[in-house]
């Protein structure tokens, strides 16, 4: 058995190699759009603003999302029973602007299942990325109009009085539904983060 | 095969409060994290094929605006496994560094160092079947940080890797060996793991190296996940 290779802080610089978005002479990986033309799912837009212990945001911060479509289909590597899927990547990257804000333009994803083969409530892989941040954090969004939240196993064992940290809030702004879903990593209000 | 991602073997990865980088002090989370079973949506993850690379996205001196970079051309190679030590093949590697003076082309850097307009320090490359991937760029340089009085990065290249799942997402950085500033770096010594830590430092390979040419390197990286039924004696 071989050891892991270690983590180790994706620095302040990280911009134009991961996140150029046109500012830099780079191609983007993936960017905080979702959308394919073929895509199955309503269109939503997810974002929210990273901040530090403090409160103040961070402008240096990178979110990636893994997520299933409309359907709950994972366009997935290696199998593990998924269904194939379209040009849908469920893949998003963003960087934090200066005033800590990332975004996503995706779709709803739709139930897929737990190990049980009992559904899991809609819901969003997030992966946090940072200077500062030595090994970089895991949460999920789940969706504030899902009743499926209240069975959902992995929100069962979140204590009851922090599962609000990981229930992103519907708002609708010029006939656009968005999900506002704040991340703080430390603090007043810290995100729930996952051992996984 | 069915691969699993056993929790323990993440005990090398550093702290996320590590007092000798001072970033981490607001940076962390104070409550404590929460261990759930992998489902389906750890489990799996984004598929990057070679629709994902560009033919020269992996040769980083071939992406200037009138001819080479200034610097030390190296090859920079090394296989993706996983825990069982397999090698991970369509594994998506990242990379980006400095150029040659220790200056990245970051709009917010202000090291005073020159840029080099043949040089971006961006990279991508996918690895082949045996899990084998291969960059050519220049040696990036020391450069100075605030974390504390007259504090200097040793040498790396950040590394940014794709394998098997989400659970198997990493973001590094690579070290050179003999470099003197390690010893004085806390980014590096926050992997307290001795063996660990000496694997984020590649090794020179004279096997590799190109004669007249280019000097090599080699950089092996290990992703989590291992067989769930192994076969061990
Ligand atoms: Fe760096």
């Amino acid at each position: 058995m071989s050891g892991l290779t270690p983590s180790q802080t994706v620095g302040p610089w990280f911009a134009y190699g991961l996140t150029p978005n046109g500012q830099y002479d780079w191609s983007d990986l993936a960017t905080g759009n979702l959308i394919t033309p073929d895509v199955a799912g309503d269109r939503i837009r997810i974002e929210g603003v990273v901040s530090d212990g403090d409160g103040a945001p961070m402008p240096d911060a990178m979110i990636e999302i893994w997520q299933a479509d409309g359907q709950g289909r994972l366009p997935v590597r290696g199998g593990n029973g998924a269904t194939p899927n379209t040009s849908f990547k469920g893949f998003g990257r963003s960087p934090t602007d200066p005033k800590g804000l990332f975004w996503f333009d995706t779709v709803k994803p739709g139930a897929i299942a737990a190990p049980d083969g009992k559904p899991q409530a809609p819901h969003i892989l997030v992966a946090v990325f940072a200077r500062g941040l030595l090994t970089h954090l895991y949460t999920r969004l789940y969706f504030a109009d899902e009743a499926a939240n209240a069975s959902d196993p992995i929100l069962k064992l979140v204590p009851a009085d922090r599962r609000d940290t990981l229930i992103a809030k519907k708002e609708t702004r010029g006939g656009k539904t968005v999900y506002r879903f704040d991340i703080r990593i430390q603090g007043e209000g810290e995100t729930v983060f996952f051992d996984v | 095969m069915s691969i699993v991602y056993p929790i323990d073997s993440m005990k090398v990865h550093p702290s996320r409060a590590f007092a000798g980088y001072k970033s981490t002090a607001k940076r962390h989370p104070v409550k404590p994290l929460i261990i759930v079973p992998h489902t389906m949506s750890e489990l799996t993850g984004p598929v990057y094929g070679h629709d994902a690379i560009r033919p020269g996205d992996e040769d980083l001196t071939a992406h200037g605006k009138t001819g080479e970079p200034l610097g030390e051309r190296i090859v920079l190679h090394g296989y993706v496994l996983d825990e069982d030590a397999r090698p991970v093949p369509d594994a998506l590697v990242e990379i980006w560094q400095t150029n040659a003076a220790g200056r990245y082309i970051h709009v917010g850097e202000k090291h005073p160092a020159p840029l080099d307009p043949n040089f971006t320090g961006a990279g991508r490359a996918l690895t082949d079947k045996d899990g084998h991937y291969k960059f050519v760029t220049i040696k990036p340089g020391a450069y100075p940080w605030g974390n504390h009085h007259n504090a200097w990065r040793p040498a790396h290249i950040h590394f940014s890797l794709f394998g098997r799942s989400f659970l198997s997402r990493l973001v590094t950085q690579m070290y050179f060996p003999g470099d003197p500033l390690l010893e004085y770096d806390p980014i590096s010594q926050s992997v307290t793991d001795l063996k660990a830590r000496a694997r984020m430092i590649c090794s020179f390979d004279l096997d590799n190296t190109v004669p007249e040419w280019a000097l090599a390197y080699r950089f092996d990286i290990v992703l989590r996940g291992r067989d769930a039924t192994p076969m061990e004696h």
